[in-house]
């Protein structure tokens, strides 16, 4: 039966771990929804109701959660205690932030120059270096278990998250 | 969200926006970033052989809070010394700019980026003074 107790991972039958099967999770998600479906409860007294509807409300946060690569190691990372400091640690590597800049400054021009090529281009690079950080906060969590390591990829995730989000935007509008 | 008249008028005439010679000895910089918001700022100050901030640059990437916090903040510096520019809190930003609660962190980012730039300059002099970087590097 439904444990409140459980961890997310635990509810949809998984390890808990960074590394996921998105098909084992959606086919849980799906399963666990049919489950406690408000539906399945028309009969039942309004207490159980209540008590489904919060199931199916608890069960799709924490699909939500596992899903994203982000949210789920901020997830797993609070489960260790550990908090991912997005909103107050403002000391990022002088590299990586040197890197932003780079990136914005070509997003400016590109956006400028009415460049969608060079805007499409600079998305594949930025989309590349995501993959590996997320690669790397896999290692960081399920082998090394560097947990404060971890949380600093978290927030260069967040970075590298608003200018895909910005390119997209830019490729958007010149596409209008 | 309506943005205060002091946030609109640094954003739409930001002051000392640019760049200082990141290699000259004199030049401190300071780079920050907020995670939450992606915001990234580069806050650079030139101290003369008084110790006074002589001159002060900044280029932000965020929203306009985050530059107009920057831009304040390069105006406030200039005529300073080291010790002065240390004592400029976020408050004191945020109270300036009348910035509303969820854009107090663009303010902790401007004050964040002076003690940066300071902790740089201070140890490109190698002047042994002890200086609390902003936040803890991970």
């Amino acid at each position: 039966m439904l444990d409140i107790h459980q961890n997310h991972f635990e509810l949809f039958d998984l390890p808990t771990s960074f590394a996921i099967d998105r098909t084992l999770l959606d086919q849980s998600y799906r399963k666990l929804q049919g489950e406690v479906h408000p539906d399945r409860f028309a009969a039942a007294t309004s207490a159980e109701r209540l008590r489904s509807m919060q199931w199916a409300t608890h069960a799709n946060e924490a699909y939500q959660t596992l899903k994203s690569p982000v949210s789920r190691a901020r997830y797993l990372l609070q489960l260790q205690g550990i908090d991912t400091q997005e909103e107050t640690n403002t000391a990022m590597p002088a590299d990586f932030l040197m890197q932003q800049m780079e990136w914005r400054e070509a997003i400016d021009e590109a956006r400028s120059a009415l460049d969608i090529s060079a805007l499409e281009k600079l998305l594949l690079e930025i989309n590349r270096e995501a993959t590996s950080q997320e690669s790397e906060l896999r290692a960081a969590i399920d082998e090394q278990r560097d947990y404060p390591r971890a949380a600093g990829i978290v927030r260069k995730l967040r970075f590298l998250d608003k200018v895909q989000d910005e390119i997209e935007r830019a490729i958007e509008a010149l596409e209008e | 969200m309506a943005y205060s008249d002091k946030v609109l008028d640094h954003y739409e005439n930001p002051r000392n926006v640019g760049a200082l010679d990141k290699n000259d000895p004199h030049v401190g910089t300071g780079m920050v970033g907020a995670p939450a918001c992606g915001d990234v700022m580069k806050l650079q100050i030139r101290v003369g052989d008084d110790g006074v901030i002589e001159d002060a640059k900044f280029k932000t990437y965020g929203c306009g809070s985050a530059i107009a916090s920057s831009s304040l903040v390069t105006e406030w510096l200039k005529g300073k010394t080291l010790d002065q520019a240390m004592e400029i809190k976020n408050s004191a930003i945020a109270e300036e700019l009348a910035l509303p609660p969820v854009k107090i962190h663009c303010s902790v980012l401007a004050e964040d980026a002076i003690k940066a730039a300071i902790a740089d300059l201070k140890q490109k002099s190698g002047g042994g003074v002890d200086i609390e970087p902003a936040k803890q590097e991970a």
